[in-house]
């Protein structure tokens, strides 16, 4: 017997949505294997990752703030992505877009200035992360830079600049010296939606980016573009889309969305700016983005499913002694098993007797 | 070389000049001669009917016939190569020849990759009403020159193409839209659409620009979709649903949609490269239909092909691509195969420029 990919003569839909199911299943099965090894008790392991967090209003609350930055970045990846360009980078576009909207909460700290200052942070967090997505973006533009490792070394050179301006310039002069800033103002903080809870107003934000990148996608000209000079550059060029335009668009909108994300993320579950206050959210995005079919909808759901991945991970970390780190060997695994499954939207499996006779495909 | 007594040739004189074409049918016919058996495939049944012995007739994958293709017609070949019976490409009586609709104007351009031909000092003059076509074998710069006329390279001097009048040499493929120039280049998949993406958003990609298909950057999809059904029905375009994916259709309905996209913007000029390369004689003849009842509704239409007979049977005027330069045009009745091979060969073309530019002077 021999296993063949054959070609489908047009893509399948039925596939294009049980894939990323399929490789949720595969998932888990390796990650049952996985527990087993690690001496755990499968069953309980996938409970307390999966199930046990849905089970209390603080854990779904918990899950919906994880999920914000995760979808906001994701859904501005996803533009990249259908355009075939590869901003890796997004984690670093997140960690600037905190630092340009922290700069404004540290000028003003302690000072008697108006409400405008949230809004302006935010602004001033979606310009900076659209400002640096662009020096790769640039790059491949005007030199032909490879744009993934470009924007990926990006992200350590944000990384350390963030570092350098908490350890320095941004220290908190009353923090007892540990690398932060002081805690924002009252002005200077995303408001929560319930008293004493967790949810915040990113999470509405987050509902509008969606519908937004859904109709923009599905309704407008703009993201016809988008889609045309990632499937067909040469006829995007004869319909008379310009690609170079189309990168820096791109890579501007999902800049903006990864800095905002990064500012919602600082001023609000955080409440200042301090080193690895990322749990690595530019690259989980990532695996959002395809988990999500590159689909607006589809990338809310997949957020939300490696939301609760990471809040599982804590818990299964507390109540059982299995390392935070097997949540990123899951969330690895897991963008695996995606990338391998959509092979079968475009191609099928068939299986070959080897009785040595050469196949006669199917016209 | 490697004395071979068996020898499959396919689709040999696409690359190749009449003259050069005749000296292979020589060689060809000495092999024969010489006990070496020959397996020729080709489309062009003229070459069939002078060369074969038997011909064997593939339709869809399957055989359908076997015979002595001496002893047939073009006609009946073709019939049993379709199916169905071929209808004859019939010109329009009278043709009104009108203004200049198309005009390139010592037209250079560099090539842009390192493997391109220059294009040099090509003018001509196509009025409405008018098919030209350009003849040459492949790789001379017939890709440069589609490119250039429309607009997916541009040049600095606006006043190397003029369309409907106005200098546009230096606009985007899209305004020259606008102008009302529509183009059909040689690539149906990859080039002319996207082969994933439905028909709908294929006649999206070249109608966004001028026929009211985008209202305030939002997509009329409704627009789109009734695009597809009128080439469907005015170009006999067979497909297994409304609206499928581009690269599932065959090339030769996939070819009738291009086309059918195009001429159904209604456009001034048309430029349209190998409008029937690889597909089959009842696609092609709806195709060359459809190109002079264009030009009877007063379009000038450009037609660039390395197939001689259908220049031939629907051009007015031939000019023939050699090495990125274009010769005077021909009126097509007087264009001979000799001629044309002449010229296709490279001999002839710069005395006849320099003639061309001392009657200027």
């Amino acid at each position: 017997m021999q296993l063949v990919l054959e070609k489908r003569t047009e893509r399948s839909n039925t596939i294009a949505l049980v894939s990323p199911l399929i490789a949720i299943g595969l998932t888990i099965v390796t990650m049952v294997i996985l527990f087993a090894i690690l001496g755990k008790n499968p069953l309980l392991a996938l409970w307390v990752y999966f199930i046990d967090p849905l089970t209390d209003s603080y854990s779904l609350q918990e899950i919906a703030v994880k999920a914000t930055p995760l979808v906001m970045i994701a859904i501005g990846l996803s533009l990249c992505y259908l355009a075939n360009v590869w901003n890796i980078g997004a984690e670093g576009q997140f960690l600037i877009g905190a630092v340009a909207g922290s700069w404004l909460a540290v000028k003003t700290h302690g000072t008697d200035v108006g409400a405008w200052v949230l809004p302006a942070m935010l602004v001033m967090g979606a310009a900076g992360g659209a400002l640096y997505a662009l020096i790769p973006a640039i790059c491949k533009v005007r030199f032909g830079a490879s744009e993934i490792l470009t924007s990926l070394m990006l992200v350590y050179v944000a990384d350390l600049f963030l570092d350098y301006l908490v350890r320095g310039p941004w220290r908190d002069p009353n923090g007892f010296n540990f690398p932060t800033t002081a805690e924002f103002d009252p002005v200077a903080t995303v408001p929560n939606l319930i008293e004493g809870g967790r949810l915040h107003l990113g999470s509405v934000f987050v509902v509008i980016v969606v519908i937004a990148a859904a109709v923009l996608l599905g309704r407008m000209i703009k993201g016809f573009e988008i889609r045309v000079v990632g499937a067909a550059p040469r006829a995007a060029r004869f319909g008379g889309f310009n690609s170079k335009q189309l990168i820096l668009l791109t890579f501007a909108i999902s800049g903006a969305l990864a800095g905002l994300a990064g500012i919602i993320e600082v001023a609000g579950p955080v409440g200042h700016l301090q080193p690895g206050f990322s749990p690595g959210y530019g690259f989980t995005a990532i695996i959002v983005a395809f988990l999500g079919r590159l689909n607006p909808l589809g990338i809310l759901i997949a957020g939300l499913f490696l939301a609760l991945t990471f809040i599982g991970g804590e818990q299964a970390q507390i109540a059982m002694k299995i390392p935070l780190d097997v949540t990123k060997v899951f969330q690895g695994i897991l963008l695996f098993y995606v990338l391998a499954c959509d092979s079968l939207i475009l191609y099928r499996i068939r299986l070959i007797p080897s009785s040595g006779q050469v196949p006669v495909p199917p016209i | 070389m490697q004395n071979p007594k068996f020898l499959i040739l396919d689709e040999p004189t696409a690359v190749l000049t009449p003259q050069e074409a005749d000296q292979l049918f020589i060689v060809l016919e000495r092999l024969k001669a010489e006990g070496r058996a020959v397996l020729y495939i080709s489309h062009k049944l003229e070459e069939v009917k002078r060369l074969c012995d038997t011909a064997t007739i593939l339709r869809g994958g399957k055989k359908v016939a076997t015979c002595n293709p001496k002893a047939e017609t073009a006609a009946s070949l073709a019939r049993m190569m379709v199916g169905t019976e071929i209808k004859q490409v019939r010109a329009a009586a009278a043709r009104q020849i009108t203004v200049p609709r198309l005009v390139v104007n010592d037209l250079c351009l560099e090539p842009d990759d390192p493997h391109g031909v220059r294009l040099q000092n090509i003018s001509l003059e196509l009025r409405g009403g008018e098919i030209l076509g350009i003849a040459g074998v492949a790789g001379n710069g017939q890709d440069e020159l589609f490119s250039a006329l429309s607009g997916e390279r541009r040049s600095n001097d606006p006043g190397t193409v003029v369309i409907e009048g106005i200098a546009a040499g230096h606009l985007t493929i899209t305004q020259r839209r606008k102008l009302g120039a529509a183009f059909v280049p040689e690539e149906r998949l990859g080039h002319g659409t996207a082969p994933r993406m439905k028909l709908s958003e294929n006649a999206l990609l070249t109608g966004h620009a001028a026929s009211g298909m985008v209202k305030y950057g939002f997509i009329d999809t409704p627009a789109t979709l009734s695009t597809v059904d009128r080439a469907t029905e005015a170009f006999d375009v067979r497909k297994a649903k409304r609206d499928p994916e581009a690269a599932s259709l065959s090339g030769g309905n996939l070819q009738k949609f291009v086309v059918g996209r195009e001429i159904l913007r209604k456009p001034a000029v048309l430029v349209v490269s190998q409008p029937t390369w690889g597909v089959d004689a009842g696609a092609a003849a709806v195709i060359r239909q459809s190109l002079l009842d264009l030009a009877a509704a007063g379009a000038a239409v450009l037609v660039t092909s390395q197939d001689l007979d259908e220049l031939a049977e629907i051009t007015d005027r031939i000019a023939v691509m050699f090495h990125g330069r274009l010769s005077e045009a021909l009126p097509t009745a007087e264009a001979s195969r000799e001629k044309l091979g002449l010229l296709m060969g490279g001999s002839g073309l710069d005395d006849h420029k320099e003639a061309a530019h001392a009657a200027r002077a």
